[in-house]
């Protein structure tokens, strides 16, 4: 054993220096995680209780106080009719979330059935499930997204619908080979064996290990869908002004590029603030599974 | 009997593959669009224009509307195969010479994003992978809040900074080649944000692997190590990316050419969508596809250009 290693083969770096350096890395790690929950729980803050964070009225109106400039008495400014940035930033979160979360667990769900059918049909059902998966996959996210539209019209919920499909065949695939692992595990010949019936040993054992893993990567898919509902918005497709969705906004903010920068700033600033405090989040929740499972 | 040549088999199965994908594409386009509710004679004439039952029958007629289903499918599906798209409902003229006339500024908005995202991404990826761990850092940092950013709020801040407050640029499309600066680049940070990682991940892999070794045994300078070692090694996963590279271009130019005010396919689109301009939709999901398959056959290519030892495999000589 004293042949000398090849640099592919060579042992890890001293295991103490590693955990060292782990160790160094860890408080900057967890303030940023923190933050990002922390943002992440004011967001659901100002989701379920708008008012407590922003007083007033998200629609009230003042022509004369028009385009002013962000300040003490307008945190963010006011918009062309002169109503409150601020105020209309927080009452708006709860639409660009709600569409972004229905929008995951619509694809989601659909995407359950659809791979543990895939995984559990039998080899033609399989196959025509996973080509249907292939070709949806094959076309641009967003081009699918417009014609869920063009069926469901304009609006909130078609919204939803037209992300959620962008979401489901990709998820589908996963669901399918994660079932195939399952199937074939120790516990669910064990119960096979001792004579459960079929369905019972598909929603019993198959489904809750198949689908627990999967939420961790909801979490990541949940920002990219927040982040497609409102670009959908903000080509007119969404949320309808004065809807105060943030991409509906920056659409009308556009308008005022040249005079109040703040109307398209502050609305799309808490977009990526979300999706990015989402995103960190779920790559913390990640990394903590995959630690765990190593263990 | 003799098999045939490495080369013809293999490009056999590429032809079969990509027709198969266009097909399915066509279908599922043609499926879903017939979920589309109202009526299309609505959507041809107008909604306010008043038609009697004759005339109504002598457009569905015109348009084919009038044939069973599965009629209509095959007829469509002929009609591909010869490079056709059929009539827009909306703008009295063959898709396909609607298409046509978008795809130039479409396609020069693609390509120039395309090489600049492969230029940002390859500059970050060398400048990051030195023995200095900040950059990296802050290239890692900088690449999360950039995938984090919608493109058109990044095209709106774009324009903000860079043509509203410094004048740099011109607001909307004139013609100038300066009008194409900030479109291409908020079509291209995101894509270079989603690359660079993966490049990096590959390049310091490939670092560590025994021909660098070798390399630099034979005493190449470093950066021609790492510029024609590693990163040809690197490239390989990076390639993988192309599919997912290719939709994001084309649902990117739907949201830059809004944001931007320029005329192309991804404007055509949108504006189909918006007067249930079917036959248009269908010819984009048709074109696109087709762009998705040649995509693919270039990157296969590039693969076995890029690593000498799929030629084998493919029985591609090396050009």
């Amino acid at each position: 054993m004293t042949s000398v290693p090849s640099p592919s083969l060579a042992p890890p770096a001293v295991p103490e220096a590693a955990v060292a350096k782990a160790r160094r890395q860890l408080p900057v790690r967890s303030v940023v995680v923190a933050l990002a929950g922390l943002f992440l729980l004011l967001v659901l803050v100002a989701t379920a209780f708008p008012s407590l964070l922003a007083s007033g009225d998200p629609s009230a109106t003042d022509p004369a106080g028009a385009l002013a400039a962000p300040g003490a008495h307008h945190w963010f400014g006011t918009d062309q009719l002169g109503r409150d940035v601020f105020d209309r930033v927080v009452h708006g979160t709860r639409y660009s979330l709600a569409i972004g979360a229905a929008a995951t667990g619509v694809g989601m769900g659909a995407a359950v059935v659809w791979g543990l059918a895939a995984a559990l049909l039998g080899r033609f059902g399989d196959a025509v499930l996973m080509r249907a998966a292939d070709a949806l996959l094959a076309l641009p996210g967003l081009l699918l997204a417009l014609m869920v539209i063009l069926i469901t019209g304009k609006g909130v919920v078609g919204t939803t619908f037209a992300v959620a499909v962008g979401v489901a065949p990709g998820f589908a695939r996963v669901v399918r080979s994660q079932a195939l692992v399952v199937r074939r595990s120790g516990y669910v010949d064990a119960a096979v064996g001792l004579g459960v019936p079929r369905p019972l040993v598909v929603v019993r054992h198959i489904v809750p290990n198949t689908v627990g893993p999967l939420l961790v990567l909801a979490t990541l898919t949940l920002g990219a869908a927040i982040s497609t509902g409102a670009a959908l918005s903000y080509l007119g497709l969404g949320a309808q002004p004065p809807t105060p969705e943030w991409g509906a906004m920056l659409t009308e903010g556009q308008g005022y590029l040249d005079q109040a920068w703040w109307i398209a700033l502050f609305p799309g600033l808490l977009l990526v603030g979300t999706v990015l405090a989402v995103t960190v989040v779920g790559r913390y929740a990640q990394g903590r599974d995959e630690r765990r499972s190593v263990s | 009997m003799r098999r045939p040549p490495a080369l013809l088999r293999y490009a056999a199965t590429r032809l079969a593959s990509a027709v198969l994908v266009v097909w399915a594409a066509a279908t599922v386009a043609f499926l879903v669009l017939q979920l589309v509710p109202g009526d299309p004679v609505k959507a041809i004439v107008g909604s306010h224009a008043l038609v009697d039952a004759d005339q109504r029958a002598q457009i569905r007629h015109q348009y084919g509307l009038d044939q069973p289903l599965i009629v209509q499918y095959l007829h469509q599906l002929g009609r591909l195969a010869r490079g056709q798209l059929g009539d827009s409902y909306q703008l009295q003229q063959p898709v396909k010479d609607v298409l046509a006339d978008q795809l130039g500024p479409t396609a020069t908005l693609a390509l120039w994003a395309s090489l600049t995202a492969v230029a940002i991404a390859v500059v970050v990826t060398l400048l990051t992978t030195g023995r200095a761990r900040w950059p990296r850092r802050v290239a890692q940092v900088t690449e999360l809040v950039v995938v984090s950013t919608p493109a058109f709020w990044l095209g709106i801040l774009l324009l903000t900074v860079f043509s509203f407050k410094l004048g740099w640029f011109p607001v909307s499309d004139t013609g100038d080649p300066r009008s194409l600066v900030l479109p291409v680049l908020t079509l291209a940070l995101p894509i270079a944000a989603v690359l660079a990682p993966v490049l990096r991940e590959g390049l310091l892999g490939a670092l560590d692997q025994p021909f660098t070794l070798t390399a630099r045994a034979r005493g190449l300078a470093e950066h021609r190590v790492r510029s024609h070692h590693a990163l040809r090694h690197a490239a390989l996963p990076a390639l993988t990316l192309a599919g997912w590279f290719t939709g994001t271009l084309l649902g990117g130019a739907v949201v830059v050419e809004n944001v931007f005010a320029r005329p192309g396919i991804g404007r055509v689109t949108l504006q189909a969508v918006g007067d249930r301009d079917l036959p248009v939709v269908q010819g984009v999901v048709a074109l696109s596809a087709v762009v998705f398959v040649v995509v693919a056959a270039l990157v296969d290519l590039a693969a076995v250009v890029v690593d000498p030892r799929l030629r084998r495999e493919t029985g591609v000589a090396a050009a």
